[in-house]
């Protein structure tokens, strides 16, 4: 088993197909033809950049400069998060929630995974620490942008429940517990989901990545389950921390709700 | 013994307020649609932010927690809102011991006309008037020491008004609790025999 090198043709007629299924959406005027081929060659930039980065980087082994990409990646994703939501948090915390609990979380599961579980010498060996942390807040970011949106989503339409509780006593932790309930299980359903499916519904991607590449079946299946593991630990602990910072700032020391803080 | 007291207490709209409630005086807030009435009793339950200080028996409400304040001056909004399934689930387990015998939670739901299984009740399938009293009865089961009603009656028939004031009246008095009232209605402002002042663009002043 070895890895069978793509050639640019190879990669040539795989984006043929894309232009088919422009050229249909164009026909049949499902509107979507720009769409697709913009994110197509957006994908494809970027890939190829990362490509080049990483080969650089892998080279260079470098900290500082392993830092500088981790941290890009991670305004990155923060900003995304902040892209989803239909109600942001006004000022600095509109990024700043996201950011801080895909930080708090995938940068500490993935420091656990290098030190502890793969045991990289040095830890922050380029070629397991990017992929990992990638993977870590691709995930984490989807879970916690759905948390995030649909706390302040459920506050702005629940405002007269939430102000009736206050009204009657209750302090803003109560007040909006039923809230952040539903809004973190909406984060973590779906990576339980992928998890339940795994392996039956779908080859998931790290294995069939792994696979294609030439490993033995066995240790695809078992990077694939530690990294699946990895992902639902940083997903939760990331939403957890999201939907308690974001309903905190919903309310202020006096306990009134604060929907002014959102636009 | 619970009066309350007002001094430059600010929402949005209006001139600062200042207003003294002795224990167990009732006073009427009219006005038209828009002028503020109900921003004014938000505020008193600080739940805008604005400024101003306000005092139940001396007492400052900077000096305790925002969730004991609003327990104390029982704010009743216009419109009622219920978040859970089913009625019950919307008063407290134990009546605090503030309530005392007379004001327990089936005495107060008889009171206002209902039965003890409304408890039970979906809160789906309660009607408007339904709603509103069923609001009153919830927030009088925490026992607050001042009332400030926001159209209390409004959506109400003649016989249930009349509860809802006869229960008003006689909280006020065996519980010596202020009452402060938004009410649209110059009958009952006359029936009920209480202080009347108007919003006039943006000022609180007594009715002519």
């Amino acid at each position: 088993m070895s890895l069978i090198e793509l050639r640019t043709w190879d990669l040539g007629l795989a984006a043929g197909l894309v232009l088919l299924l422009a050229i249909m959406s164009w026909r049949l005027h499902l509107g979507v033809e720009r769409r697709v081929l913009i994110a197509a060659a957006r994908s494809t930039v970027q890939l190829v950049l990362l490509g080049l980065v990483l080969k650089v980087l892998f080279e260079l082994e470098s900290l500082p400069w392993i830092g500088a990409l981790a941290l890009f990646m991670l305004v990155a994703a923060g900003w995304e998060v902040m892209a989803r939501q239909k109600r942001r948090y006004r000022g600095l915390w509109g990024m700043g929630i996201g950011t801080l609990s895909m930080f708090l979380s995938s940068f500490s599961v993935t420091l656990l995974a290098l030190l502890v579980i793969i045991r990289v010498e040095p830890w922050y060996q380029p070629q397991y620490l990017i992929p990992l942390l990638g993977l870590m807040l691709g995930n984490t970011m989807n879970g916690i942008a759905i948390a995030l949106d649909n706390l302040t989503r459920h506050a702005w339409e629940g405002r007269g429940r939430i102000e009736a509780r206050l009204l009657l006593g209750a302090d803003w932790s109560t007040a909006i517990a039923e809230i952040r309930r539903d809004s973190l299980r909406s984060g973590l359903i779906p990576i339980v989901n992928a998890m339940g499916a795994a392996g039956i519904v779908s080859l998931p991607g790290i294995m069939t990545g792994q696979i294609l590449a030439g490993s033995p079946p066995m240790e695809a299946a078992k990077y694939q389950l530690l990294i699946m593991f990895l992902i639902s630990a940083g997903t939760g602990l990331g939403s957890v921390a999201a939907v308690w910072i974001g309903s905190r700032r919903l309310f202020d020391e006096r306990h009134r709700l604060r929907l002014d803080r959102l636009r | 013994m619970a009066g309350l007291r007002l001094e430059g207490i600010r929402p949005k709209v209006l001139e600062p307020v200042d207003l003294e409630l002795a224990a167990s005086e009732l006073v009427f807030v009219a006005g038209p649609s828009g002028s503020g009435k109900s921003l004014l009793l938000r505020a008193v339950a600080d739940l805008d932010p604005h400024e101003g200080e306000a005092w139940i028996d001396g007492v400052p409400r900077s000096a305790m927690a925002a969730p004991e304040w609003r327990r104390r001056i029982g704010l009743l909004p216009a419109d009622s809102h219920w978040w859970a399934d089913r009625v019950g689930e919307h008063f407290p387990l134990e009546i605090p011991g503030v309530a005392g015998k007379d004001l327990d939670a089936a005495g107060l739901l008889s009171r206002l006309g209902f039965g003890p299984d409304v408890l039970e009740w979906s809160v789906s399938r309660l009607s408007t008037g339904e709603r509103q009293r069923l609001a009153f009865a919830r927030l009088l089961s925490i026992g607050p020491e001042v009332l400030l009603l926001d159209e209390a009656t409004a959506n109400l028939d003649p016989g249930n008004r009349d509860r809802v004031e006869t229960l008003v009246q006689d909280y006020r008095r065996t519980r010596n609790a202020a009452v402060l009232w938004v009410s649209h209605d110059p009958e009952q402002r006359r029936r009920l025999d209480g202080r009347c002042l108007v919003i006039r663009e943006g000022r609180l002043e007594p009715e002519s």
